[in-house]
């Protein structure tokens, strides 16, 4: 079988910051899908129970797609072994996908954070000059338009509410992961280089276009975000300083494989 | 008496859920009374959409981001139409009188016309005419 991809070249100089860019996003679709998961059976009504899982089952599939490159471009191993083995210092997930799912409000707008990231990132990834990596994102960004539309939807519903409880909630849930949520956006090891190439811009650009995305999502529902100026963006997810909700996470997440790694499921 | 829920699931755990007491009614809160759209689904362009059931929505987006999953999420899809259940006039069932005598109305299905018979007679008779 013709497998164009395997012998796709990378300039040496770029490995290293493609390897961290492609594990930040592998980490971060993991880590948050699994997070999403934990609502499943548990979800406010049936059907958003449903449409919540399969945008969790979603973020597991992006986060394999991701896993993969790095297996068959980047010498990582095996997507299983890397995102079930490793130690918690070697994930690079942002923290924001970290914390427990909390109450719905919380978990529906850092759904809504980052789907509107992702959203920004595939659209400029599905013209990267690393080619595998363009035609992965060409194919996430079908779904995350869904994902995007779901939050939007939610979000803006829960915003116009005439339940004032609704509302404060919502804003409550804004303003506090709002610095967490910019820390997304830490700066990436060679960020430059990868720019200069065209395979993927510095993160500050991603910043930049996901505020005005963001205000305009907002714009009419009553919700608004703090002043990005006077809020601390979280950093450290990215060079392995986490939370500690990570690590029960990763208890949780691996229990089973860790039963039987070899195990053919 | 209310007890707390254990599970084999960790996630339901850390809930904290309580059984309902016995016998307590199970109320919802009014703004959890959401109403319910009519999904049709459209296999490919060109394709009729099909009514293939309901989704309960407080509101057309939300109800449309439903029916993406509930029917949209195995197999191919073109596109989804929601309908607001109460925009559907239905008749009720026991006009259902109107349409007894319909099946007897023989002379209005196709096959009530003698087509193939006719069809039937022409070519016996091309046949008739090619055969040297």
């Amino acid at each position: 079988m013709n497998i164009p991809h395997k012998s796709f070249p990378i300039d040496d100089a770029h490995r290293e910051p493609l390897r961290h860019l492609l594990t930040a996003l592998a980490d971060d679709h993991l880590i948050l899908g699994h997070r999403h998961s934990e609502w499943t059976g548990l979800g406010p009504i049936l059907e958003e129970d449903i449409a919540f899982s399969s945008i969790a089952q979603d973020q597991m599939g992006h986060a394999l797609g991701f896993y993969s490159l790095l297996h068959e471009h980047l010498d990582a191993p095996d997507p299983d072994i890397h995102a079930f083995t490793r130690q918690e210092t070697d994930f690079s997930c942002c923290q924001l996908v970290e914390w427990p799912i909390g109450d719905y409000d919380f978990s529906l707008t850092r759904h809504l954070f980052f789907d509107l990231a992702a959203g920004l990132r595939m659209e400029t990834l599905s013209l990267s000059n690393f080619k595998p990596l363009a035609q992965l994102a060409t194919k996430i960004r079908g779904e995350v338009k869904y994902h995007m539309f779901h939050a939007k939807t939610m979000v803006s519903q829960l915003g116009k509410s005439s339940d004032e409880t609704a509302r404060a909630r919502m804003q409550t849930a804004i303003n506090r992961q709002f610095g967490l949520a910019l820390g997304m956006f830490e700066p990436r090891v060679g960020e430059q280089l990868l720019d200069e190439a065209n395979i993927a811009p510095i993160e500050s650009k991603w910043r930049d276009r996901w505020l005005e995305a963001l205000n305009a999502v907002l714009d009419g529902t009553g919700l608004h975000i703090p002043d990005p100026e006077r809020i601390e963006p979280v950093y450290g997810g990215r060079r392995g300083y986490h939370t500690e909700y990570l690590q029960p996470l990763l208890n949780e997440m691996t229990e089973v494989f860790r039963l039987d790694p070899q195990a053919e499921w | 008496m209310s007890v707390e829920i254990q599970s084999l699931d960790p996630r339901v755990n850390r809930l904290g859920l309580h059984t309902h007491e016995p016998g307590s009614p199970d109320t919802l809160p009014p703004h959890d009374h959401w109403g319910t759209y009519q999904v049709f689904h459209q296999k490919k362009r060109g394709d009729r959409h099909t009514a293939v059931g309901i989704v309960h929505a407080p509101g057309p987006e939300l109800a449309m981001a439903y029916a993406k999953e509930q029917f949209g999420r195995r197999g191919e899809t073109a596109n989804l139409w929601v309908v607001d259940t109460r925009h559907v006039m239905a008749l009720d069932y026991i006009d259902q009188d109107m349409f007894a005598t319909t099946p007897e109305k023989t002379y209005r299905d196709p096959g009530g016309y003698k087509v193939n018979d006719k069809i039937d007679a022409y070519r016996e008779k091309m046949s008739h005419e090619h055969t040297p």
